[in-house]
């Protein structure tokens, strides 16, 4: 006993187990993503579908009711970014490139990564508190004791919401970011509102959308596997639960900041 | 009032040395029971003395360090995740705090095991739903949400959705702790009607030593995660072990202790 009292107090073996039960951690991670996908693709066809019905319930819960936020938020990150790079712009005489700016920031970084931070906080969380709780009031072990498998019945619906839902808010993100530095950019700098449009059609492009839609649909995946997993790995009563509402966030916040920094340095390279 | 139920010959439930350690702390210490067929096997112990993780271990969710379970000369640890299923739906589990899931009202939670695992009509389902709702005394109530109705009713409402696919091996875990005397009686009624009319194999998990008596065909007590003492009602009370005396009759004083008085005790006190 006394061994192993004085070996945890050892840092390179704390550094040791801590890495160790990284190495777990990410095993977890991808396992349950492999699980999700397993369910996804190969369970219809041994004659098990992934549960449908859920989905939408789950579709209008991510969705719908993140919409107002996830606007505001665009909109006042579009007027923000306007009126940041106007000053910038102005002493070039450039204020017109505004408007690019804008929308190529917006649609490639900022409409993707403030969506799923704001998706993360309110349903990465409560998808952790749901699970959760269902975890530490033995319903998980229900499940099981049916012959339902919990990642096919619970966190396969999930999935599809936020794998739909997510790039869908992520539109509705770009475009009112759009609005926000075009209110700027008509109001404020005087631009002409057709010529601020046109100058935006012209200088955004399809890849810049299409990209941002990419790592929106990634974020989606970190969301929902972080969020489900915290869930359904809960201990210790409502406050475990509490915990792993707070570990499931901080955790998709840095994996998301962590995926929009390599894929963004991908593109690059691939000069997509 | 309290019939009790016929006991046939063959073992249908065995559990062989099994042992399993959570966190470095043993808390089944190689446990041996039989359960036959059509019995009530009353597993009695105190608080945290491993009652609900031997049954979860017997129910498959659980995989032990060491040891075996056996049901129908299967042991179900070495067995696929298909012929596991097949098991489990012969297999219905009332849970501590009833396991219902929270998202779905009570009639699609009984409904559950039917619709996922049979291709019954819906309407047949409904009658069924409302048939089992009727056996617990809960006709009407089948829209209510599990947190719209108290204690007693979730673990009624629990049982009604552990026999709702007819199946051929029934747990409880503690049905009865924190219920009132009459709602108590009542239950262990139902598990007496469910073990003769449906014909089922019962192992219930308990500390409340009127219900033992009350519905056991045999007795098993756990301590120290061992089965200390296995045999019917009658045996047990006339049981010469001082352990299973002080249990039944609840006293302070005895083998079972709650002061730490040692080495131990002392060197914990002085830990810093
Ligand atoms: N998943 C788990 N992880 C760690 N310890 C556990 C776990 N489940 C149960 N235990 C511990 O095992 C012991 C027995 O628990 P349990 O089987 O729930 O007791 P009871 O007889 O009251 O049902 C308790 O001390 C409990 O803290
Ligand atoms: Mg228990």
């Amino acid at each position: 006993m006394k061994d192993l009292n004085s070996m945890s107090k050892n840092p390179i073996n704390a550094a040791g187990r801590a890495a160790n039960n990284f190495s777990f951690f990410i095993w977890d991670i991808v396992s349950l993503f492999f699980q999700v996908l397993h369910w996804l693709f190969i369970g219809p066809f041994k004659g098990k579908a992934a549960k449908r019905d859920g989905i939408f319930e789950q579709m209008v819960f991510v969705g719908v009711r993140s919409i107002i936020i996830v606007s505001f938020i665009s909109l006042f990150i579009g007027i923000v970014l306007a009126m940041q790079s106007a000053y910038q712009l102005e002493q070039m005489g450039a204020v017109i490139f505004v408007t690019g700016l804008v929308a190529v920031s917006v649609t490639r970084e900022l409409g993707p990564v403030m969506t799923a931070l704001v998706v993360a906080g309110r349903v990465g969380a409560a998808i952790t508190a749901q699970l959760g709780s269902m975890k530490v009031t033995e319903q998980i072990e229900s499940l099981e004791t049916m012959a339902l498998n919990p990642v096919r019945f619970l966190v396969v619906p999930r999935f599809l919401a936020l794998l739909i839902m997510l790039p869908a808010l992520t539109v509705i993100a770009d475009l009112s970011g759009i609005f926000g530095g075009f209110i700027i950019g008509t109001l404020n700098l005087n631009i002409d509102p057709h010529l601020y449009l046109d100058l935006t059609k012209e200088f955004l492009e399809w890849k810049d959308i299409y990209t941002g839609l990419l790592k929106s649909a990634v974020f989606g995946v970190i969301i929902c596997i972080i969020g489900c997993y915290n869930g359904l790995n809960t201990k210790g009563g409502a406050e475990g639960v509490g915990k792993a509402t707070t570990e499931s966030v901080v955790t998709s916040f840095v994996l998301i900041i962590l995926a929009d920094a390599i894929l963004t340095a991908i593109f690059y390279f691939a000069k997509v | 009032m309290f019939k009790k139920a016929k006991v046939d010959s063959e073992p249908v439930i065995e559990v062989r040395n099994l042992v399993k350690n959570f966190g470095g702390r043993r808390v089944l210490n190689g446990v041996n029971l039989k359960i036959y067929k059509g019995e009530v096997m009353v597993i009695m112990g105190g608080s945290g003395c491993g009652k609900s993780t031997l049954l979860r271990h017997i129910i498959g969710i659980l995989k032990p360090d060491s040891g075996q379970v056996l049901i129908e000369g299967k042991d179900i640890n070495s067995l696929k995740a298909r012929e596991l299923d097949k098991i489990r739906l012969k297999i219905g589990m009332l849970f501590q705090s009833g396991g219902l899931l929270d998202y779905m009202t009570i009639k699609e939670n009984i409904a559950l095991p039917l619709t996922e695992h049979t291709n019954l009509d819906k309407n047949v389902i409904d009658i069924i739903v409302n048939l089992k709702l009727s056996m617990v005394n809960m006709r009407g109530m089948g829209h209510l949400l599990p947190s719209e109705i108290s204690g007693g009713m979730k673990k009624r409402a629990g049982l009604a959705r552990a026999i709702a696919h007819d199946p051929s091996y029934v747990f409880y875990d503690e049905p009865t702790a924190g219920l009132d005397p009459v709602v108590a009686g009542v239950i262990d009624k139902m598990i007496l009607d469910f073990s003769k009319k449906l014909s089922v194999t019962s192992v219930v998990v308990t500390h409340e030593m009127q219900s033992v008596f009350r519905i056991a065909s045999r007795i098993a007590m756990l301590h120290m995660g061992e089965i200390v003492e296995v045999g019917t009602p009658r045996q047990i009370k006339a049981s010469k072990s001082k352990l299973v005396q002080q249990f039944i009759t609840g006293s302070p004083d005895g083998p079972i202790s709650f002061s730490q008085l040692g080495d131990d005790y002392l060197t914990e006190l002085t830990k810093k």
